[in-house]
């Protein structure tokens, strides 16, 4: 099985963060797994995106031209990369900031209200974690816990008091997804 | 087995680097490596090495030169523009005879091009992109564990010819992050008795230079060299074959590219179509004569290049002239597709050549297309 990310927001919303995030989790869950970020001229507030690639198998391009998976923070996102995905595509919309729905009938969307449910842990910029969350729920891509325990991994040191909230919002994410 | 660890491309060659023993690393920022010269910047310099950013690539380059004549392990790193301008150095480096390695983040050209990423600077690695008749040992990884792997071995290989290396590299390469596990190292030790270190007992100078206007010396040395690069030859070359015997149409690509391809290849093979891959890991030296003994069996081969098509030169070169050759490449910062690489084999192996291919940078039968 092989799943083509592809993660879309704005600067400053955690977009490459939540791709390495889950590269590190596939990484750790024995999985191969490629990140290829959109590099250059990057700004806060400009587009920002990467792909992540989770496969069983060996992989082969690094860089997604059709992907499985579409994860958009924002509106922006939403209309560049949606007329641009193939049928069949599980496209997760931050429900919070996009105020309108994933207007196709052939692929698959799935809503999640991230920046609500980070604010109810006290800060918005967690809610990619909640973007995360719910598309490892919709696709079944990694178990929950996979991802608890990366994050114990990375969030240490001077980021060890972000663990708490940050696996709040990713469980709290996973679970609105039905 | 030592701990996976997820990197981007260009903090794993500067992480295989400082493993290999780099003492002297000298770079100039330029994308898409700029992480590994950021990467040297805090590493090296935390290990009490020397990391120096240089005032242009050409400063870099001729540091890199004098680093080497002092015994030291240097490098330098770029992309295509900055490496076109360390080519001057390139070449007094091996009139020299002395060790380096250099790293080539290839990005889209010609001219300042784009950051995006590319093949296009094969020619200029593998036919001598400085003046002068020269070789060097070029090493194309396909993946970030053979980046780690490579940049190691290029090193030993720069020190046991007394010749640079160069790793030929890609934005995709350098950007992208994957798994890799830094294996322990067999440090070997070479002979540096001809370097600069200063004239310790008594023992005559040594001279690192490489210029002679006395008759005949030049020639002579350029005949004491070649010997270096046909040990090279015969000694360093490297490539992967896959599914090649009971092929009917064989793919030819080299790093990021052969990834792609491989991928096509299992495809290919799902469903049944006899499809293989030769993959050199250096291409210089280039497997000329394996190529030719798998084209005396099969008929067809396919290049992949992210360049108007370079390689496909040498691969040309290598086969029978019965042998059909196909191209498909993108230059200037395209990335070539699955799909469009897998319509070729359909179009070949079961169309069987009927019908037009529409596809941009799509050449069926290359050489009369």
């Amino acid at each position: 099985m092989e799943h083509k990310v592809l993660i879309a927001g704005f600067g400053g919303q955690g977009v490459i963060v939540t791709g390495t995030l889950l590269a590190h989790a596939a990484m750790y869950a024995g999985k191969n797994t490629t990140f290829y970020p959109a590099y250059g001229i990057a700004m806060r507030g400009g587009m920002a995106n990467c792909t992540v690639v989770v496969s069983d198998e060996e992989i082969g391009s690094p860089v997604v031209a059709h992907p499985t998976v579409l994860i958009v923070m924002n509106t922006e996102s939403l209309d560049y990369f949606l007329p641009r995905v193939e049928e069949g595509t599980i496209v997760v919309v931050n429900a919070s900031l996009v105020n309108k729905e994933a207007d196709r009938n052939d692929v698959r969307p799935v809503y999640v209200r991230a920046n609500d449910i980070a604010n109810e842990y006290g800060d918005s910029r967690m809610a990619n974690m909640a973007m995360l969350g719910g598309m490892i729920k919709a696709t079944g891509m990694l178990p929950l816990e996979s991802v608890h325990e990366t994050m114990k991994k990375i969030l240490t040191g001077k980021l060890a008091h972000m663990l708490k909230p940050n696996q709040e919002v990713l469980r709290k994410g996973f679970d609105s997804v039905k | 087995m030592a701990e996976r660890v997820l990197m981007k491309g260009n903090e794993v060659i500067g992480e295989a680097a400082i493993r290999a023993g780099l003492t002297c690393y000298f770079g100039y920022p330029i994308t898409p490596q700029n992480e590994l010269t950021a990467y040297m910047a805090k590493h090296m310099l935390a290990k009490g090495r020397t990391f120096i950013q240089a005032e242009s690539e050409i400063a870099a380059i001729n540091m890199v030169y004098g680093a080497s004549s002092a015994g030291a392990r240097a490098m330098t790193s770029s992309s295509s523009p900055g490496i076109s301008l360390k080519q001057e150095g390139i070449s007094y480096l091996v009139g020299a005879q002395l060790p380096a390695v250099i790293v080539n983040i290839v990005r889209g050209g010609p001219g300042l091009g784009n950051i995006s990423v590319s093949q296009s600077d094969y020619f200029q690695s593998v036919k001598g992109g400085g003046h002068g008749d020269y070789r060097m040992v070029v090493y194309a990884p396909s993946n970030l564990q053979e980046a780690a792997d490579l940049t190691v071995k290029a090193f030993d290989t720069a020190d046991a010819y007394r010749n640079p290396v160069l790793v030929l590299g890609d934005a995709i390469l350098g950007q992208m992050m994957e798994p890799v596990v830094f294996k322990d190292i067999a440090h070997r030790t070479f002979d540096k008795s001809w370097t600069l270190g200063g004239k310790r007992n008594g023992r005559p100078a040594n001279l690192v230079n490489s210029l002679s206007l006395e008759e005949g010396v030049i020639e002579n040395w350029n005949w004491e060299f070649r010997l270096k690069y046909e040990s090279m030859k015969k000694n360093e070359l490297m490539f992967e074959t896959l599914y090649c015997d009971d092929a009917d149409l064989i793919i030819v690509a080299f790093g990021t590219t052969a990834r792609i391809c491989k991928a096509v290849v299992a495809r290919a093979r799902a469903q049944g179509l006899k499809v293989g891959l030769v993959r050199p890991i250096t291409v210089w030296p280039f497997p000329y004569k394996a190529l030719n003994d798998i084209g005396r069996k099969t008929g067809e081969f396919l290049v992949v290049e992210m360049n108007l098509g370079q390689m496909i030169e040498d691969v040309r070169l290598a086969l029978p002239d019965a042998c059909r050759i196909h191209f498909h490449g993108r230059p200037g910062g395209g990335v070539p597709e699955e799909r469009d690489i897998f319509e070729i084999i359909d179009h070949v192996l079961v169309k069987n050549k009927k019908g037009a291919i529409t596809t941009r940078g799509t050449f069926i039968n290359w050489e009369i297309s």
